[in-house]
């Protein structure tokens, strides 16, 4: 969910492209981190992990902790706190270590 | 490869600041940032800082550091984002400062070099702790008051140290419910204002208070907290669950010191600083002669001490580097000591300042 209403900040800017999260088009502003598009849509699962398979999502927020990490644009292990998003790019939940796939 | 005088490493207060006195001087510097915006964490920051006039007190954090960017730009250093540095090697020509840039690797030679790459807040482990939903205090800041989005609605706050405070406020204002904040030492860790501010908007502060454990599938959807008594041990009969979608963790930071590491900084330990810091003395010079740290990486404390450390440390650098003679340069130096020390005054200052004491004697080999 976006805070378009706040005591103190101005308002927010309007979303202006659309990225895809395992296929399904979310709206994102650009140059946002592609996380911050993805809580805006609700998206809170961003990998799971390895062996068990436990499911992961924002944690630090900086680009420290990489827990967030996901596969954009066919290159696995991207963290998306820190990555700018931008028209229709792909980002794919990353189950484990992520393979490469197609690039944009 | 490229020469420079002087490099400093991480673009919030305290760099941006060591940038400003460097050039002032009349250094060259470049400043190097992996973000692809500069400011650390100074934007987050949407609340008034506390101090005197001096230290910009009433001024709200991002104002702070749209001031610090105009004053870096109209003094002519140069700005390098999207570039993490992976590498800081001392050797007989200088100090090699590797970077990426663009999948690139470049790097730099320079005289000097400030570390200043600041925090990372620390976590707690207990059961469900990985589930999607808990994060840092400071995560959740960046969300609400940079990204503006919220990362879930009903919060169970962790730690009332001024973060989790001010954080549980701002979380408020930008439309969540903070269900609780709960708290695992027998009193509030933060300013009474602070807390003063979130009990007057309705949210419980529970003091000897920890958190169980998180339940939920795929991601939080409640939380067990418990009551614990003097020694910490969870009281049995006390538990409680709270339907909560989000857990923001709030229990202190620690200094970003991998650099330093790497290129031989002596360390030492002390834990109200947030744990192993690099030894410095009070030029801000490390072990390793040539390297400086101010921020965070040098003890963890406040935006507004690491503003002044940074200024120390671009003092100490521009005469290190000829340009000031020190006839000019000790007074500008004992400006900011006064300033520091001021800064680290009353209940919590006194803390910190007595464990920076500790630092600087170390550097005198008394630890």
């Amino acid at each position: 969910m976006r805070v378009a209403k706040h005591p103190i900040l101005p308002p927010i800017k309007e979303p202006d492209i659309t990225i895809y999260v395992d296929g399904k088009a979310i709206p994102a502003i650009s140059g946002e981190p592609i996380a911050a598009a993805l809580l805006a849509a609700g998206i809170k699962v961003f990998r799971k992990t390895a062996k068990k398979g436990y499911p992961r999502g924002i944690f630090c927020g900086i680009g420290r902790c990489t827990d967030c990490v996901m596969t954009v644009d066919g290159q696995p292990n991207v963290r998306t706190c820190v990555t700018p998003a931008r028209e229709n790019m792909r980002i794919e939940t990353q189950n484990g270590l992520g393979s490469w796939g197609e690039q944009g | 490869m490229r020469k420079v005088q002087s490099l400093v490493i991480g673009a919030g207060p305290a760099g941006l600041a060591a940038t400003i006195e460097i050039a002032k001087g009349g250094g060259e510097v470049v400043l190097i940032d992996e973000n692809a915006k500069p400011g650390g964490q100074l934007f987050k920051q949407i609340h008034k800082f506390f101090g005197s006039k001096e230290h910009r007190a009433g001024i709200r954090g991002y104002d702070i550091g749209t001031q610090l960017l105009a004053e870096t730009t109209s003094s002519g250093a140069e700005v390098l984002l999207d570039s993490p540095v992976y590498g800081v090697y001392p050797h007989n020509e200088g100090i090699m400062v590797s970077y990426l840039h663009r999948e690139q690797e470049k790097a730099l030679l320079a005289e000097k070099v400030i570390l200043a790459s600041g925090g990372m807040e620390n976590t707690l482990s207990f059961p469900g702790s990985t589930l999607p939903g808990i994060m840092g205090a400071g995560c959740a800041q960046t969300m609400i008051n940079v990204n503006r989005v919220l990362p879930g609605k009903k919060v169970i706050m962790v730690g009332s140290g001024n973060v989790g405070l001010i954080v549980s406020y701002q979380l408020m204002q930008a439309g969540a419910d903070v269900l609780a904040l709960i708290e695992g030492a027998p009193s509030i860790g933060g300013y009474g204002v602070h807390a003063g501010k979130i009990r007057r908007a309705g949210t419980p502060i529970k003091v000897s208070h920890t958190i169980k454990r998180a339940l939920g599938e795929n991601q939080v959807e409640a939380v067990e907290i418990v009551q614990v008594d003097d020694k910490f041990r969870p009281l049995a009969g006390t538990e409680e669950i709270i339907a909560a979608d989000t857990v923001c963790i709030a229990v202190g930071l620690s200094p970003l010191t991998e650099l330093a590491w790497l290129c031989g900084c002596e360390f030492t330990y002390i834990p109200l600083l947030g744990g192993h810091v690099p030894i410095h003395n009070e030029n801000m010079e490390t072990s390793v002669p040539g390297i400086y740290v101010a921020g965070d990486i040098a003890g963890v404390e406040e935006a507004s001490t690491a503003m002044e450390e940074g200024r120390l440390a671009g003092i100490a650098v521009a005469q290190a580097l000829g340009l000031y003679p020190p006839e000019e340069a000790v007074p500008l130096k004992e400006e900011v000591w006064n300033r520091l020390n001021t800064l680290r005054t009353g209940p919590f200052g006194q803390k910190r300042f007595d464990a920076k004491v500790e630092l600087l004697q170390a550097a005198k080999g008394g630890n």
